[in-house]
Order: structure tokens, then C-alpha cells, then sequence
């Protein structure tokens, strides 16, 4: 435990400490609580994105105010040929990377029917007894 | 026309009201807090009519053919709307906010736990013993220990370690979230509600002893002394993170006529408290996180507690009544099942005055009126009668109503 009074202290849990539950058990709303999860996760990263343009936004006011740029400059912005073929590449690594599961689920339907499962060769390989353990 | 002619919801966190106490927030810090006020507004002012209507056009229409006959009461509703998708998705969101609001808020105090702790015990230093009473034979009572209110984890009362203020740090930075801005910068627009209905209603009225009830960090309590300065002010809560940060917040603020002390507001003879001590005896939305036994009993403490002539106020949201309709009334409810403000539903349908009568008060002289936190300034009342009516995020509007009673002179 840190010393309450040491202006130095923060609790070194203080992650599970801030983010720890509340007394009393709490109502799940969705009849798929899966859904839910993921709903709390999608809002916690609208809050993080919220929270990154208002620091670009503070960024572009503190640049302008000291005549480093004008924001107009940003948006009338328009890349010439290299910039955007890189800026393009980069958004389509982006989706990529967005939409990896997708991608791997439909590449799924294309496996043969001899694809097995990891636990299924487990237990071709160990023989009877493996899978009995 | 500006941009901020345009504009209506919540102000910037920045722009709330800094004292010594407040903990440091950083450029995200900020950020969150104005995202999850932007969020609640969301919800309340563009989310919430759509539930409305769902309830209008399908919910009770669909309960009339099927059964006959409209929904009889909020619970009844409350099973029905419970199952729409809409309102599905609405309480889903409207929890995960209060949830994200807690951890952005405790994150910012716990980083900074030490300095706040610190802080606090430089202010209070001097007036430990005498204006900050803390007594640890009270004891939390079941009603704030069953469930964390407002899913706050660890409630009002958990300590982290002897000395702990961080609860109280956490809902001063973070109540602006679901209030909007609309207490004031202070949060403290109860409290100056208060005094407004009192110079309009009772412009004789000087009181020499005033106390407070569930005083909280004292958001509320301050205007009060500010409007009184020569009167004993004392502040009662049951938890002592509140009171040890209260305290500290009032000394930073300059305020000194406030004593802060531990009690139980259902008997504070521990405080040693006379019968007839006080002239004012004054709860600021505090009486639904009490219970149904507990309530009473303090009514019957407050009428010990009032000297003849004395009056006592209680402010809170309205109470269901047969003209509120039943949506209303189960979208009022919300929070109750839903945040752990578990005595908010039954506590809205009790006849306040009987309680008070049944407390020794003459049905003769209980009070009434309403009271809404009062714009600070010339702008923001300019802003406030610009604005197209406000939405109503039911049950956490600015506006409540006020009853209370005068005891007999003697």
C-alpha cells in the first residue's frame, strides 16, 4: 500500500483501481451479452478517437497561433501524385488490418474438407490415450 | 452568426470552477470528461425521444390490444419497453457511460492520489477537532452499503487508506459528466436555488444555526454560508472521504463558517446535538439515497433537532404523482435499477407530507415550491432564454421540487 500522504504516490494498481467494478451485480441489457461486451469496448474506442481529434484539434489552434500553419492550408489540402498513392496504400493497409477477420473467415469456406481442426489432429496424433487425459 | 451562437449542449470541462483541491487534469484527461458529457447529452436529448415515442406508437398501443386496458403502473411499463430493442440499446449506452465516467475520473485521482491525500491534510490541519469532526464509530448504514450509488466503486465510503479522499475527488471532477455544466461551475446550483427560494420566501427569515444533512463534499452547502455568514453552519455526512475533501474544498474556497462532521442523520446525538439547536435543518437530493425506514426516522430527528419557529427543506426530484404519465414515471426510474440508486423508485411515490406530519410537524405549516440552480451570470441566463426549451434527461434536470415544514413556535 503507498503512503496516502506522500505527494509521490500513486497506487501502483491504480489501472485495476480505476477501472474496478461497482458494488451491486449489474444488468446486462442485450440478450447476447457477447453484444454487449462489444459494444462496451466500441464506445470506450469512441471515446479514445474523441479524445485524439481534440488533441489534433489543439495541436492545429497552438500551430496556428503561432503562425507555424494555417488551418485553411489543411483544408484545402490536396495531395499531389506521390503523396496520395502513399496516403492510398496506407488506407488500404488500414482496412486490411480493420478487416483481417473477415478476410480469414470467407477464406475458411475455401479449405478442403481433409482440413482438421488443431484439436482434432491433437488427438489423431496422442492416439486413444491423449484424449482420454 | 458565430459558432457559438449556434451551440447548445455542455460547456468545456475547462471552464469549471478550480480551487486547491480540485485534481489536476491533464489535455485528455479533459478530453474524456467532455466526450462523456457530450454522450450523455447525446443520449438525453436525441436518444431519449425516440424511446418516447417507441412507447407512444408501438409499446402502449400493443398493451391496449392485448390486454384491453392501458399499462396500470411504471412497472409495468418498465417490463414491457424493457424488451424493446431501442430501449435495449439506450440503457446499454446510458450504463457503459456512467461506467466510463467512473474509470476516466478515478484514473486522473488515483495518478495523483498522494498529492490530493496531501493536500487535503495541509488544509485540514488546522481545524481538525474543530471544524472537521470525524468519528469512526459510525458506521456505513446498509442503505449507501448494499450497492456502490452511481456505480462509484467503493462507494462514498471506501478508503484506499487512512486519510483517503479520492472518492470525493472523483465525483467533484466528474459530476460535471452527467450534470452538463447545468449546476454551474461549482456544481453548486442546488444549494443556490436554495437560498434564492428562501429570500423570496422567507424574507424574514435569519437564521443563527443551520445544518445540513447528507452534505456530500458540501457542493451545496457552500452558498449557504456564503449567504449566512455570521450563522453556525455544521455539515453532516456519514462518509469521512467526503468530509475530509469537503472540508479542505471549503478552506480553499475561503470559506470558514462551515463545520464538517460524521454522522448518521437518523440520530445525531453523537455529535451532541440539543434538542431545538437549529433554526434550518436543510437535505439537498439526499433523501432518495436514504431507505424507507431510515427517512422517516430523520424526519423525527429534524423536528428534535428544530428549535420553535425553525423550518427544515428537502430538495429532490419531483414525486410521481397520478398525472405523471406512466413513461415518465419509468424513465424517472431509470436509475434506480439500473445505477444503483436503489431507494430513487419507492422513495418517489411516498406523501412526503405525512412523513413530516408523522414527524410532529402541523399539517398547517408544511412548505412548498420549486427550485431550479439559478444561471450564474448574465451570460449564461442570456444563453438560457436564447436556447429552444431544454430536453429533459429525466431525473437529472437542474429543476426540483422543494417540501418542508415549519415547527410550531413554542
Amino acid at each position: 500500500m503507498s503512503d496516502p500522504a506522500d505527494p509521490a504516490a500513486a497506487l501502483a494498481d491504480y489501472l485495476r483501481l480505476a477501472g474496478a467494478r461497482s458494488k451491486g451485480r449489474r444488468p446486462w441489457f442485450f440478450e447476447n451479452r457477447d453484444a454487449e461486451r462489444v459494444l462496451g469496448i466500441a464506445m470506450a474506442l469512441a471515446q479514445e478517437l474523441s479524445v485524439t481529434r481534440d488533441r489534433l484539434d489543439t495541436l492545429e489552434r497552438l500551430l496556428e497561433q503561432a503562425g507555424l500553419l494555417r488551418r485553411a492550408d489543411i483544408e484545402s489540402y490536396a495531395p499531389d501524385a506521390a503523396a496520395a498513392a502513399e496516403r492510398g496504400r496506407r488506407t488500404q493497409e488500414y482496412l486490411a488490418v480493420l478487416l483481417r477477420v473477415v478476410q480469414q473467415e470467407l477464406e475458411e469456406s475455401e479449405a478442403g474438407p481433409e482440413e482438421r481442426s488443431s484439436e482434432e489432429v491433437a488427438r489423431e496424433l496422442g492416439g486413444a490415450e491423449a484424449e482420454s487425459q | 452568426m458565430s459558432a457559438k451562437q449556434n451551440y447548445e449542449g455542455p460547456p468545456p470541462w475547462r471552464s469549471i470552477g478550480r480551487h486547491e483541491m480540485l485534481p489536476e487534469a491533464s489535455h485528455d484527461d479533459a478530453a474524456r470528461f467532455d466526450f462523456l458529457a457530450q454522450l450523455n447529452h447525446h443520449l438525453g436529448s436525441k436518444v431519449l425521444p425516440g424511446i418516447q415515442r417507441v412507447y407512444e406508437r408501438e409499446v402502449e398501443p400493443e398493451q391496449r390490444r392485448r390486454t384491453g386496458a392501458g399499462f396500470r403502473n411504471r412497472h409495468e411499463v418498465r417490463r414491457s419497453l424493457g424488451r424493446h430493442p431501442g430501449y435495449r440499446s439506450w440503457s446499454a449506452l446510458r450504463r457503459a457511460t456512467m461506467e466510463m465516467r467512473q474509470q476516466a475520473g478515478r484514473m486522473l485521482v488515483l495518478r495523483q492520489w498522494g498529492a490530493l491525500n496531501q493536500k487535503a491534510q495541509r488544509l485540514n490541519e488546522a481545524g481538525l477537532g474543530e471544524s472537521l469532526l470525524l468519528d469512526p464509530a459510525i458506521e456505513t448504514p446498509r442503505y449507501l452499503a448494499a450497492v456502490d450509488h452511481h456505480c462509484m466503486p467503493g462507494s462514498y465510503h471506501a478508503e484506499l487508506a487512512p486519510g483517503d479522499v479520492a472518492a470525493a475527488a472523483n465525483y467533484d471532477a466528474g459530476i460535471f459528466v452527467t450534470t452538463g455544466g447545468l449546476l454551474g461551475r461549482y456544481s453548486d446550483g442546488g444549494g443556490r436555488g436554495v437560498v434564492d427560494w428562501v429570500r423570496e420566501h422567507l424574507p424574514d427569515f435569519r437564521p443563527q444555526r443551520i445544518l445540513d444533512i447528507g452534505c456530500g463534499l458540501g457542493h451545496n452547502v457552500l452558498p449557504l454560508a456564503r449567504a449566512f455568514p455570521e450563522a453556525e453552519i455544521w455539515a453532516v455526512d456519514q462518509a469521512a472521504p467526503l468530509l475530509r475533501y469537503g472540508h479542505a474544498r471549503a478552506r480553499a474556497l475561503g470559506v470558514r463558517n462551515v463545520r464538517f462532521a460524521q454522522g448518521n442523520a437518523e440520530s445525531l446525538a453523537s455529535l451532541g446535538f440539543e434538542d431545538g439547536r437549529f433554526d434550518w435543518v436543510q437535505s439537498t437530493m439526499v433523501l432518495h439515497e436514504t431507505s424507507h425506514r431510515a427517512m422517516p426516522r430523520m424526519m423525527r430527528e429534524i423536528h428534535r433537532l428544530l428549535a420553535p419557529g425553525g423550518i427544515t427543506l428537502h430538495i429532490e426530484q419531483p414525486q410521481y404523482h397520478e398525472k405523471m404519465d406512466l413513461c415518465e414515471q419509468c424513465l424517472r426510474d431509470w436509475d434506480a435499477f439500473n445505477n444503483n440508486e436503489p431507494y430513487w423508485t419507492r422513495f418517489h411515490e411516498v406523501d412526503l407530507d405525512a412523513v413530516l406530519v408523522e414527524a410532529g410537524f402541523a399539517s398547517g405549516a408544511l412548505l412548498h415550491g420549486g427550485v431550479f440552480a439559478p444561471a450564474e451570470d448574465a451570460e449564461a441566463a442570456a444563453a438560457r432564454e436564447d436556447g429552444a426549451p431544454r430536453s429533459e434527461d429525466f431525473g437529472r434536470s437542474p429543476a426540483w421540487r422543494l417540501v418542508g415544514a415549519r415547527k410550531a413556535a413554542a
